[in-house]
């Protein structure tokens, strides 16, 4: 890896702490920003020469901080800058600063600049694409083509946003220990958002996509270091490793999506698999499971089979249930559907759904599991319709696409006849 | 003689690496593994998960079970131990036996291991490829 290379990973290491500690000093998102842009300037200038400081991010708080003081006072007196050499003295100010910067002291000062990207008076894509700006420094151009927008519809997103949070004053006093629960649950969800939004395509956007799973995993790892004895933390960080394991396999040269039961898992990624099941293991020892853990759990089991016929779809289904009772949704229940298909068949399972197509009217994969037990029903007319209403309801066109497999298939059929019962469900 | 070399990073760096990044990292220092298997040098040699994924068992009357990495700085690493065990609890569990057996301050940091080399002579053949 070269210089540049390793100054830019360890800059970015230190993001989003130093951002949070300047945004402590000045109250004030844009300042914050420039303050540590200045401070990564001077790093590029002095690191090379005098190597990295021991402490690279109170370095840059220190450094951000004096630049930011030295750029108001200049146009509040219009003064001359003091001299540069002043702020490369360092060492000693900078040992005394990291003491006092412990690590409870860094955890809420990221956690109240992630929780101030994902305020509630923001709609999701806004937290998103704030959070990606503030907090991963992607640049607005990234973002921009990670949502498939233009780069000044991007700019004025997130200044809207910026403008939002200003408006609603989030108080920068030490928050207390209901409050820092409140934070971390908002966070993890924006995460999770993040995620997902990286994860539900892979067309189009392609590698900008992708870059927002790792983003996702980048900023779970780091709450999951701040706050280490968090269950759910380790859960939700499992689960996006877990997911993101599978990237490589989920869809084909020709961009269409791979099920899970078809994916090559030779393609799955073994490092990000072991430290995912790792921390689904360190959780299960506090025995208070969570909707992230419990996800996480599932995906594990998945990952864990070596052939789709070794899933054990047994404890899924369990664990599914175990979900719906934490946190009740019809999508729950879906998936817990497919699960029972797998162990007791179609039947129940559609049985089990059919109840939910009033809520889940306009969700694609609603349809598309509802076709899949149908046509392993051999009811192949009513499959037939489940998916037509699954092909108008796809988000991408990987999607749509898989679909229409099903119905060539069905159509290239003279006569339906009953399907093996474990051949297709929609899950990837 | 035989020496341990541990190494130190800064792990949100480390492990904000891009794949191909760590890929070319992991692809010199095989380079450098792979002579030192030859020459029957290399023992067994381990890459370990984010401190993340640590566990910590504290000595006491009753051990403690913590999550994280071990973070007394007035300790030092004096050794380390490689088991293979199904689970994470019975990890816990030989930490435990090792705290009973040798009781006072200190503990013990799990780590799951991420890579593991086992060095040579098992390597030595495969390396002679390149």
């Amino acid at each position: 890896m070269s210089e540049v290379e390793w100054l830019n990973a360890a800059l970015l290491a230190a993001r989003p702490q130093a951002i949070g500690a300047l945004l402590r000093y000045f109250r004030d998102l844009d300042t914050a920003e420039e303050a540590f842009q200045e401070a990564c300037l001077r790093a590029l200038k002095s690191w090379p020469q005098n190597g990295p400081p021991r402490d690279p991010t109170a370095w840059l708080i220190l450094v951000g901080r004096n630049a930011a003081l030295d750029h108001v006072r200049r146009t509040r007196k219009q003064q001359p800058l003091p001299a540069e050499e002043q702020l490369c003295e360092l060492e000693d100010t900078e040992s005394a600063l990291a003491e006092r910067l412990d690590e409870s002291h860094y955890r809420d000062d990221v956690l109240r600049l992630l929780f101030i990207c994902c305020h509630p008076d923001l709609p999701a894509t806004q937290q998103i694409a704030l959070a990606l700006r503030i907090v991963c420094g992607l640049s607005v151009k990234q973002i921009a083509r990670a949502f498939l927008v233009s780069e000044s519809a991007m700019e004025q997103r997130i200044t809207r946003a910026k403008g939002r949070v200003a408006a609603a004053q989030v108080p920068f006093e030490t928050p207390g220990a209901a409050e820092r629960a409140a934070r971390l649950a908002a966070v993890a969800a924006m995460i999770y958002l993040l995620f997902n939004e990286g994860y539900s395509t892979a067309e189009g956007a392609g590698e900008a996509r992708a870059s927002l799973c790792e983003e996702a995993i980048r900023l779970a790892r780091l709450l999951l270091r701040l706050f280490p004895a968090q269950p759910e933390m380790m859960g939700l960080t499992a689960l996006l490793l877990l997911q993101h394991a599978r990237a490589a396999a989920r869809f084909d040269a020709h961009g269409a999506l791979v099920l899970l039961e078809d994916q090559d898992r030779t393609l799955w990624n073994g490092t990000l698999i072991a430290e995912g099941l790792a921390l689904v293991e360190k959780a299960m020892r506090h025995a208070r499971p969570g909707p992230y853990q419990l996800q996480a759990a599932i995906a594990a089991l998945h990952s864990s089979a070596e052939r789709p016929g070794e899933t054990d779809w047994a404890q899924i289904e369990l664990l599914y249930a175990a979900l719906e009772q934490l946190q009740p949704s019809p999508v729950v229940t879906l998936n817990r559907a497919v699960a029972v298909s797998k162990v007791r068949g179609p039947q129940p399972a559609l049985a089990m759904i059919e109840p939910l197509e009033a809520r889940l009217a306009g969700y694609f994969y609603f349809f598309g599991v509802k076709g899949a037990l149908l046509l392993q029903l051999g009811r192949a007319e009513d499959a037939r319709n489940a998916f037509n209403r699954a092909v108008a309801l796809a988000n991408t066109a990987a999607e749509a696409a898989h679909i229409r497999t099903h119905l060539d298939r069905l159509s290239q059929r003279a006569e339906p006849h009953p399907r093996k019962p474990n051949e297709p469900s929609v899950s990837a | 003689m035989l020496y341990a070399i541990l190494c130190y990073n800064d792990e949100k760096v480390v492990w904000s690496w891009s794949k191909e990044q760590d890929e070319a990292v992991m692809a010199r220092l095989a380079a450098v593994h792979e002579r030192l298997a030859r020459e029957g040098r290399l023992k067994p040699t381990v890459r370990l998960m984010p401190t993340t994924a640590a566990t910590t068992v504290r000595k006491g009357e009753e051990p403690l079970v913590l999550d994280g990495p071990f973070a007394e700085t007035k300790e030092q690493l004096l050794g380390f131990y490689l088991v293979e065990v199904a689970r994470l609890p019975d990890a816990i569990e030989i930490a435990k036996e090792l705290a009973a057996a040798n009781p006072g301050a200190g503990g013990y940091e799990i780590r799951p291991v991420a890579l593991f080399l086992p060095g040579a002579p098992h390597t030595a053949a495969s390396a002679q490829h390149t």
